[in-house]
């Protein structure tokens, strides 16, 4: 309140002597209008019955005590004193104003007066007493001139008469009269203006009143604002205790306000604080603001923004505090929910990133293994060359160093192939292409192949035993290349890591319900469970036999036949009781164990990690990746089994893969059985004995020792009778075969081993006895069968066994073979010899030579013979025929067997030269088929068949004189690609005269035929 | 002129052998191959591997298609084009081809899917090495019957 009620003055006088900004910064706080001007603003809105409760007393108090309160009735006063003070200023300045009038006016008609009585007088004096009125005359000039009308004094007094006449006078008095008249009319007026103003003053309010009026009106307005505002204003003493409060919204009563503290009135959460902020802001003296929030049971939760500042008394005592609160509950509300939403939203953020980072690695990563399979990839061509180059080199012929050191590079390129497929197929795991596919394979089978081939390789004193459970079906379907692979890898681990003692696989079915396994197994297990269990019986068995390791063969001979009878009879029933209705699961367990140096605990969490070894040290002193176990692993889940292992240091290790597999539907015929079979024979390892039971496969380290001291029975005699038989055969012949043929002398034994029992070995003994040609053929015959894969082997019988033994069997025939050849040559054909020295010997002069002599020769015999010739390579019918041709013989080319048997059918040959490989009908059968035609006069009914026509006619009659001829043995000459031995052999046992190797050379075709060919 | 050049030529070609021999390209097969040749049958080398070159593309060929995919490969079907490869490589002493189809055959044997790949890698690098060789020796052969005029010398006469 100021500078606006100034202007209420409604006087204009000196506004200069009071400038407009009198006040402090305070006044500012209560601006409101002038009531005169908006009045009816306020008449609009009712304001309700006062919500405040005040103390009166207090409000007293605080006004005359404490600073603020009196500064400001202060200054309403002095303000109100002002404004009248200047009211009776005004009206003093007027009153004096007039009075002066007044006076002049007075004192001009008292000098017109003696002028009159003077001029009367002058004419008896001339005395002037107008020496004051000269100063009277100036007082005009002294007044204020602001009011015009008070001027008629300088008016001029116009007179017509002349001066001093008598009219003259006249004239002036009556105009003297005149003006007197105005000035008391004048002073009339002014006193009545007075008189006026003296009742106006009267009229003026009192000052209380005016104040009042004020305060009313800024508390109407306080009221306006404040009506629906959730804010609450309030006053409390020293002791907080209320002195006043406005609070829009009152629950409490008066009484039960004033003169009560905080806690006194409210109870629950923020009464206690607020009160405490209070007092400290009291103490503290100086204000402050806070948020508080309030669970009352009055007025429920809510937020309040409190203000509170200290009330200071004149002499600067604390006397209380002036607080306001505003309710901000929705406010808070809203804020927190925006926190929250903030939150949640840097949380998603955060998430997001997260998700951007994983995705980045992700597709980094794939990339990585992208670019890991490429580079392996790209890595394998090369090194593939490398170690193809190494291998080719590896035929020729080399010293023993180079070999050695080329023996070094294979070994470290395979390894290097080795880990670069390794590396592949994790990439493959881990981009999920790795697929599994399921054939039908036969465990035992499988079991016996890896031991097999890790016992070919090994290089440690080191028994490797399998065993096969009967419960174990026959064939199941599964990944075989994938299961090998893991046994494979697992043998070959416990093989480095095992010095001393044996490494075994030992298979056999679960019978409980395995965690993961399907219902259908269950189904499938209930009903085999009888033939389980005598299988188990029979099992635990042939364990003993394991477990008494020397094999004594007569025993163990008579039962496995015994076993594997009732074997087979119960698996071929109940896979067929239960195959009509389901296809059954089986699940299989695998152990590998060893007595190695086993695995120290703490080794054993990261054992199936990638790239990890047990220790470092391992690694170095063992080699190798360390991915072979991480990949069994997943394979093994792959497959939906699981894959652990138990382990004691310095004891041994086992590990365990159980994994499910389908039983075949369809009972096989066994027919199919020994290409697993063949495939291994093909794998037999010579430097290894093996003892093969029902289901259990030994590999024992060969050792003299142990083959003495074991073999008790007769049985065992005969085997070294036999042996020794070879022996003497062998020295007899005289041969330089003495290395070659120990070696496989041990074959034989092992196979005599074996098969003694049975009638067949004991014949093949005293064949051996007999003249070398008769048993060549004999085994020869053997030979063949077992490489044909038919019958023989797959009486049920000796299964397996009776596989095994025949194939050491053919490797003894093999050994009597090239003796038995050998001597052939050394007896009968120097021709051979030469054929061979003519090979060893390869220089461009010498054929040369050799040609013109044939030539003269072939010119001088030129009886020209007929020759057939059975080839189906171009490339060699070329240059036969360009040989032929060069020898001056006539020749006919047919491209196979059968073809080569119409063309004998139709006309006659001195000679056939017989490829052995070919189409449709290879050499050998082509051979078999002719001898048998010229043994017994008719052809076999798979050729006569097939040409009814050419054989309606039989041969005498269609050729009278040459069907004695055709009778005759006609030579043949097979040309077989490679001159191993085994080819060789088969050559002869099929009936073929000789052979020539190819390449066939000019020196080699020419001797060859020389001895056949009538010169 | 015309003599001198045709015996750089021989020298040439005489030189290439040498080296071929040496490397164990070629063996004394291919000596074989030319004593075949006479005047009955002049261009009798020529002929003989222009047909091998024919023949073993396509047995390259199926060979490749054979081993296309890992999982039905017959196997019995490459050692059946193996032992036609061979059987032709040797007959005209192509020493090395035949090593690696050896190579090649043990791995089909052992149904070593990716031995086979690597060996049919080797392999076709070795016969296009052996073809730029001959066609090489065949070209100076050419050359030198040119030069040589309308004389014409067995190729070891």
């Amino acid at each position: 309140m100021g500078g606006e009620f100034i202007e209420e003055a409604d006087m204009d006088v000196l506004p200069s002597m009071w400038p407009d900004d009198i006040g402090n910064e305070a006044r500012k706080q209560f601006n409101m209008e002038r009531p005169g001007v908006n009045r009816d603003m306020l008449e609009d809105v009712t304001i309700k019955d006062d919500p405040s409760v005040v103390d009166f007393k207090r409000l007293l108090e605080l006004t005359s005590y404490s600073e603020k309160g009196s500064s400001q009735l202060a200054y309403l006063v002095k303000h109100w004193e002002y404004k009248h003070n200047n009211a009776v200023r005004l009206l003093n300045e007027e009153i004096n104003i007039l009075s002066k009038q007044r006076q002049e006016v007075e004192l001009k008609k008292l000098e017109i007066l003696e002028e009159h009585r003077f001029e009367e007088d002058s004419y008896a004096g001339s005395k002037r007493s107008v020496s004051i009125l000269e100063d009277a005359c100036d007082i005009w000039g002294r007044v204020p001139r602001r009011r015009n009308d008070i001027l008629a004094y300088s008016r001029k007094l116009a007179i017509d008469a002349d001066y001093d006449t008598v009219m003259y006078w006249k004239q002036r008095a009556m105009q003297l009269d005149k003006m007197l008249e105005e000035s008391i009319e004048r002073e009339h007026i002014l006193t009545q203006k007075l008189e006026e103003n003296i009742k106006d003053l009267e009229t003026q309010p009192s000052p209380v009143e005016e104040l009042s009026q004020i305060l009313k009106r800024a508390d109407n307005f306080l009221h306006f604002i404040l009506q629906t505002a959730p804010i609450v204003i309030g006053h409390q003493d020293k002791e907080l205790r209320y002195r006043f409060i406005y609070n829009h919204f009152p629950r409490l009563e008066e009484e039960d306000i004033i003169g009560k503290t905080d806690e006194e009135i409210f109870c629950g959460a923020g009464v206690k604080e607020i009160q405490d902020f209070k007092r400290e802001v009291l103490e503290r003296g100086s204000p402050a603001k806070r948020e508080f929030t309030f669970d009352t049971p009055l007025f429920g939760s809510k937020t309040f923004m409190i203000y509170v500042e200290p009330v200071f008394s004149k002499a600067g005592d604390r006397i209380g505090v002036n607080y306001m609160g505003m309710d901000v509950t929705d406010q808070v509300a809203k804020r927190e929910k925006m926190a929250k939403l903030r939150e949640e939203i840097a949380v998603q953020k955060a998430k997001e990133t997260e998700l951007n980072r994983t995705i980045h690695i992700t597709e980094e990563t794939m990339r990585a293994k992208q670019m890991l399979a490429t580079m392996s990839h790209e890595i394998r061509s090369p090194l593939t060359g490398v170690v193809s180059m190494a291998e080719i080199l590896a035929t020729t012929k080399l010293d023993r160093e180079q070999s050695q050191l080329l023996d070094v590079m294979l070994s470290s390129g395979d390894m290097v192939l080795q880990l670069i497929n390794d590396i592949l197929d994790l990439a493959k795991f881990e981009s999920g292409a790795m697929k599994l596919e399921a054939t039908k394979f036969r465990p035992r089978e499988v079991v016996r192949h890896v031991l097999q081939t890790a016992a070919a390789s090994l290089k440690k004193e080191l028994t490797l035993e399998g065993h096969v459970a009967d419960d174990v079906p026959v064939e199941v379907i599964g990944d075989v290349l994938r299961i090998r692979q893991i046994l494979t890898n697992l043998i070959s681990n416990a093989i480095k890591f095992t010095h001393e003692g044996k490494i075994g696989i030992n298979l056999h079915a679960v019978s409980e319900q395995h965690p993961g396994c399907q219902e259908q197994h269950h189904q499938g297990l209930t009903p085999v469970l009888p033939s389980t269990r005598l299988a188990k019986k029979n099992s635990s068995e042939t364990q003993s036999y394991i477990d008494r390791e020397t094999s004594h063969c007569s025993t163990c001979q008579e039962r496995p036949d015994q076993n594997s009878n009732g074997k087979h009879h119960l698996t071929n029933e109940d896979t067929e009781k239960h195959n009509q209705k389901y296809e059954k699961i089986v699940w299989l367990r695998c152990d590998v164990y060893d007595t190695g140096i086993g695995i120290p605990d703490k080794a054993l969490p990261s054992l199936f990690k990638k790239y990890m070894q047990a220790s470092a040290d391992h690694a170095r002193k063992y080699g190798g990746t360390g991915l072979g176990l991480a990949i069994c692993k997943q394979l093994v889940e792959l497959m939906g089994g699981n894959l652990t292992v138990t382990s004691k240091e310095h004891c041994g290790s086992t590990f365990t893969f159980v994994l499910p597999y389908k039983v075949p539907l369809k009972r096989e015929c066994p027919d199919d059985r020994d290409e697993d079979a063949a495939i291994s024979d093909s794998d037999v390892t010579t430097d290894y004995s093996i003892d093969e039971k029902n289901g259990s496969f030994i590999f024992k380290p060969r050792t003299w020792g142990t083959l003495f001291s074991s073999d008790e029975s007769t049985v065992c005699k005969t085997k070294l009778s036999g042996s020794s038989m070879l022996d003497t055969l062998d020295s007899s012949n005289g041969l330089s075969e003495s290395v070659s043929f120990s070696s496989s002398d041990c074959t034989s034994r092992t196979s005599v081993d074996g098969v003694s029992p049975i009638s067949d070995a004991t014949k093949t003994l005293t064949e051996l006895k007999g003249p070398v040609q008769q048993s060549l053929g004999h085994n020869g015959n053997d030979f063949r069968r077992i490489n044909r894969r038919d019958e023989g082997c797959q009486d049920s019988r000796n299964g397996f066994v009776m596989h095994k033994f025949n194939s050491s069997i053919m490797d003894s025939s093999r050994t009597h073979w090239i003796s038995g050849l050998q001597q052939g040559k050394m007896a009968s054909s120097k021709g051979v010899n030469m054929a061979e020295s003519g090979k060893c010997v390869p220089t461009c002069q010498s054929p040369r030579h050799e040609k013109e002599d044939n030539k003269s020769k072939c010119t001088s015999d030129r009886s020209s013979f007929k020759i057939l010739l059975a080839e189906d390579n171009k490339i060699n019918i070329m240059v036969a025929q360009s040989m032929m041709k060069q020898l001056g013989h006539r020749i006919d080319v047919v491209n196979n067997g059968l073809e080569a048997i119409r063309a004998i059918q139709h006309s006659r040959y001195d000679l056939i030269l017989m490829d052995i490989c070919m189409p449709v009908m290879d050499g050998m059968q082509a051979t078999r088929l002719i001898r048998s035609f010229e043994e017994h006069g008719y052809w076999d009914a798979s050729v006569s068949n097939g040409d009814d026509h050419a054989m309606a006619c039989p041969d005498s009659l269609s050729h009278g004189p040459d069907a004695g001829r055709c009778r005759k043995r006609i030579p043949i000459i097979a040309m077989t690609a490679n001159a191993l031995a085994e080819s060789a052999a088969d050559c002869l046992a099929n009936g073929m005269d000789s052979f020539v190797s190819k390449p066939v050379t000019f020196q080699n075709l020419k001797q060859c035929l020389q001895q056949y060919l009538p010169c | 002129m015309l003599g001198l050049g045709a015996a750089r030529l021989e020298a040439d070609m005489n030189r290439l052998m040498a080296l071929l021999f040496h490397q164990g390209v070629l063996d004394e097969q291919f000596m074989q191959l030319q004593q075949l040749q006479d005047e009955s049958s002049p261009n009798f080398v020529s002929e003989v591997i222009s047909i091998y070159f024919r023949e073993s593309e396509k047995l390259l060929k199926n060979l490749r298609s054979l081993l296309a995919d890992r999982e039905c490969t017959d196997y019995t079907k490459i050692g059946i084009h193996l032992n036609q490869l061979m059987g032709s490589s040797s007959s005209i002493g192509a020493k090395r081809v035949r090593t690696v189809c050896l190579a090649f055959r043990a791995a089909s044997e052992h149904s070593n899917w990716s031995g086979c790949l690597r060996s049919l890698e080797v392999l076709e690098h070795e016969y296009c090495y052996l073809k730029t060789k001959l066609h090489e020796l065949f070209q100076m052969e050419q050359h030198r019957v040119m030069a040589a005029g309308a004389r014409y010398h067995p190729a070891l006469s």
